[in-house]
């Protein structure tokens, strides 16, 4: 058996343990709803119909997508250390990286598929609409590859979290984290625009250490069938893995030292 | 019967009294609604006034409220003309926000483009807060040729600026894809200035150009106006020509035919006769929608 | 190379948020478990027996001292591919079955699949769980998560055991095939290593005990060579005598005060426990008239007295030297 065996044993439970848990399919069948519904919304004209229903399909994917990273990451750790199954688990030959890479992992799955149904209803209902799909269609699966990236963030965020912090915390400063990731163009603005040197000093640093997920919000271009850049995709993929592994890394120096009550 | 029995009480008395006082709490909301009719007619506010605000507030989101926002400036716009209303101040923050979020629905701003610059009763009659909307969209979207139209209509119909209005045309004309008309306009409202088969055109371009509903409808009315007036125009220098027979006007269409001037009694573009007044002029019967366009 | 080795453990607690106290649970514990004996560890609740077990397992990390567990030491994974560990009042994933639970542990061992398979449907065999083992682990009882608790913790047939309170939560049939299962193990020369506090399963199933209170190992040794403290190491023995209706006030009373403990009375019978040495005494009072004996046994210290005494001395030590029992 390779190293890596243990890891991806932890990923599919983790997925199998979010399979298996009823909330999700609320969610999932919720943002199929209303992105169906949104069919309907457009009364207004054939040519605004399709915006409408573009925007609302992915700031709903988006926006199911983050409660259940939210909801789902908070537990992550806690739950197996509150409920000390993590004593029989810790107690085979697994290091607790591996366990929490593997959990990070399984997350990922779980809202990979989840963001696939989503996404089906998405296309199913714009095929409704429109009866047909335009060359400007396919950078809509650039916003949602985008989302995913930034969920996959979010993730890690809450991975963090969860290693030490209760979950109702974890919640809290995974989305007040998310909100303010949102704006960090406006931090890097504001460095800019600041006469203070040290004000500068500090909200550059404030711009490049907190995540930026203003990165990944895309969804008003797409709408209007504009392309996407691939040099785009590419470094946001980057930013992701890398600020990714920061996350990670600090999860796995935390969890590592950690006395398990 | 035994007492254990008798205490029960049945679903059938539960449901009827389920039902009851959900037909009570109807009736009073009913009763609320008539109530608070007083209450709603408070002025229109914009809560958020600033478009920059908003985009903060949207995290991410700005196509979505871009569209609710662009959904609310329709929906107050036919809901002022539903009601009489004649002031659509809210029409131009509306729209502003609308762009802020999102700077590529064109849609919106051809909205804006029109009904900010007509005049009351169909428009907030502020052409300037129209052209500012314009140049916006046009920093936005510097490839789309068809904002330099719009700017152009705007100068044209509202500003009666046809210098300005022949510019925009030019400057619009010069983006290779470009309609041929964009270029002809710029040279015929340069010479002509303002005439009835330029306005033709463009508000024949304007309802072609479009699937929105409202901009469509306002185009076939003022098409209609355009449309009336040439009737007129062609009616009177028949009533000339009476004159010139009779020496006096007619009375009535009756006369015009019987004398082979015109062939029937002529109707405005909804189907409905015009009337003839003591000096010979011809008028719009009063029941009719149609306004006269110069 | 024992199979446990343990020298100077120790874990202190902090606690407090603005002044941190810091409270030592395991206060340089020093022990081995040889290999394929069987150690029963013995304390209070409280004591640190937990303690103990999760520094060995690495859920919590020590403050002082080593411990090396097959000649590794602490905190290396690989370790566990020859260990198992039964947690106190197990829990596990309530979204799984017996069967997934048990397929997913497998997974972390350098088994074959078709390994994988036959192991889990051994040990669910072994403990008596194959009816169960498609059931929702949230359906579980606690003795059947107990018992699945074991079957987990042999399902890679590891050559030690460290079991945390294994007989808990489990009625009389449980135990006893709990019982049954550690004395398998021992016959297949496995090491075990567990905690309890109930004296009695001990003493049926341990080569060896080790005694804590309070976090310090208090006493260790062979149950058949325990030293009561105060008793020493004389035999002693248990007689029954049964008075008649004729029997001398006097006489009773000189065979009663042989006896080095109360006398207990109960069905008209009296126990007594003397010292080997008495016996020609007491024998001599019976043979006399009114007195009968009924039975004499010998006695071994109970564990349960060894235990009692070993926490009364550390108690009294703890408290003080002016609180000392006199030491024979």
């Amino acid at each position: 058996m390779t190293l890596t065996s243990p890891t991806l044993a932890v990923a599919r439970n983790t997925f199998r343990e979010a399979v298996r848990d009823r909330v999700l399919y609320n969610l999932v069948a919720f943002a199929v709803i209303l992105i169906a519904s949104a069919v309907l919304f457009g009364q207004i004209s054939i040519g605004i119909q399709k915006i409408i229903l573009i925007n609302l399909g992915l700031s709903s994917i988006s926006v199911f997508g983050l409660l259940i990273s939210i909801f789902l990451g908070i537990g992550l750790v806690y739950k197996e250390v509150d409920k000390r199954s993590l004593y029989a688990l810790l107690s085979k030959p697994v290091r607790r990286s591996q366990f929490l890479i593997g959990k990070f992992l399984g997350l990922n799955l779980t809202l990979l598929v989840n963001t696939f149904f989503m996404s089906a209803g998405l296309w199913a209902a714009l095929y409704y609409l429109t009866r047909g799909f335009e060359h400007g269609d396919r950078y809509i699966f650039v916003a949602i590859y985008f989302i995913l990236l930034e969920l996959s963030l979010v993730t890690a965020v809450c991975l963090f979290f969860s290693c030490f912090s209760t979950p109702v915390l974890s919640a809290i400063f995974t989305f007040l984290l998310y909100v303010i990731g949102t704006f960090s163009s406006d931090i890097r603005a504001f460095g800019e625009l600041t006469k203070s040197a040290p004000m500068k000093v500090l909200s550059t640093a404030l711009y490049y250490l907190l995540p930026n997920f203003s990165d990944f919000q895309i969804a008003g271009w797409v709408s209007h069938g504009r392309p996407v850049a691939g040099s785009l995709i590419l470094l946001n993929t980057m930013y992701t893995i890398c600020y990714g592994a920061v996350l990670l890394i600090a999860s796995i120096v935390v969890f590592s030292r950690k006395d398990l009550k | 019967m035994s007492r254990l029995q008798a205490s029960k009480p049945s679903v059938a008395a539960l449901l009827a009294l389920l039902v009851a006082a959900l037909g009570a709490s109807a009736a009073v909301q009913f009763a609320i609604d008539g109530r608070r009719a007083s209450y709603n007619d408070a002025p229109e506010v914009l809560w958020i006034p600033s478009g920059k605000i908003m985009k903060r507030l949207s995290l991410g989101h700005e196509g979505l409220v871009a569209d609710i926002y662009w959904t609310r400036a329709v929906q107050y716009y036919g809901g002022q003309r539903r009601d009489g209303k004649t002031d659509f101040n809210l029409l131009g923050p509306l729209l502003d926000i609308t762009t802020d979020l999102d700077p590529y629905l064109l849609i919106a701003y051809k909205f804006g483009a029109i009904f900010l610059s007509e005049p009351s009763p169909r428009g907030a009659d502020d052409p300037q807060q129209a052209v500012r909307l314009i140049r916006k969209a046009i920093q936005a979207n510097p490839d789309e040729w068809r904002l330099w139209g719009d700017l152009g209509f705007i100068y044209y119909q509202n500003l009666h600026d046809y210098p300005a209005a022949a510019a925009a045309y030019l400057e619009g004309s010069k983006n290779p894809k470009a309609a041929q008309w964009m270029k002809v306009m710029a040279a015929v409202i340069h010479e002509k200035g303002g005439n009835r088969q330029t306005s033709r055109f463009l508000w024949t371009e304007i309802f072609q150009s479009t699937e929105d509903e409202t901009v469509r409808k306002n185009a076939i009315e003022h098409l209609q106006g355009v449309h009336a007036s040439q009737d007129i125009e062609e009616i009177e220098k028949r009533i000339a020509q009476f004159r010139g027979n009779h020496g006096r006007p007619p009375r009535s269409f009756d006369e015009l035919i019987a004398d082979g001037l015109i062939g029937g009694v002529p109707t405005d573009p909804l189907g409905i006769p015009y009337r003839i007044d003591a000096n010979g002029k011809v008028l719009l019967d009063p029941k009719s929608k149609i306004r006269l366009e110069d | 190379m024992a199979a446990i080795e343990i020298s100077g453990l120790t874990k202190d607690y902090q606690s407090g948020f603005w002044r941190k106290r810091s409270w030592r649970a395991l206060d340089g514990l020093t022990l081995n478990v040889e290999q394929g004996e069987v150690l029963g560890f013995l304390g209070h609740n409280g004591a640190g027996k937990t303690t103990t077990l999760k520094l060995l397992t690495g859920l919590i990390f020590p403050t002082a001292g080593t411990a090396t567990i097959l000649g590794k030491p602490l905190g290396q994974p690989e370790t566990f591919r020859h260990l198992g560990f039964l947690p106190e009042n197990p829990y596990f994933y309530d979204y799984l079955t017996a069967q997934e639970l048990l397929d997913y542990f497998a997974q972390f061992f350098p088994m074959t699949a078709a390994d994988r398979v036959r192991r889990r449907d051994a040990v669910l065999e072994s403990v008596g769980l194959v009816e169960f083992r498609h059931l929702p682990l949230r359906k579980f009882s606690k003795g059947m998560l107990q018992r699945l608790g074991i079957a987990q913790a042999i399902l890679h047939q590891p050559g030690g055991g460290l079991l945390a309170e294994p007989m808990s939560g489990l009625d009389p049939t449980g135990r006893r095939e709990v019982r049954d299962l550690i004395v398998q193990l021992k016959k297949e020369g496995r090491t075990v290593f567990f905690s309890t506090h109930i004296l009695s399963d001990a003493e049926a199933l341990c080569d060896r005990v080790a005694v804590l209170y309070r976090g310090r190992l208090v006493g260790a040794g062979r149950i058949s060579d325990l030293v009561i403290p105060s008793l020493g190491r004389e035999p002693h023995l248990e007689a029954i005598v049964e008075c008649t209706p004729d029997c001398a006030r006097a006489l009773l009373g000189a065979v009663l005060l042989l006896s080095t403990k109360p006398a207990i009375l109960s069905g008209g019978q009296y126990r007594i426990d003397i010292s080997e040495r008495d016996l020609p005494k007491l024998l001599g009072h019976c043979q006399k008239e009114g007195l009968r004996l009924v039975s004499l046994n010998p006695v071994h210290p109970s564990l349960e007295e060894y235990f009692a005494e070993l926490s009364a001395v550390a108690a009294s030590r703890a408290s003080g030297p002016s609180g000392g029992r006199s030491q024979p």
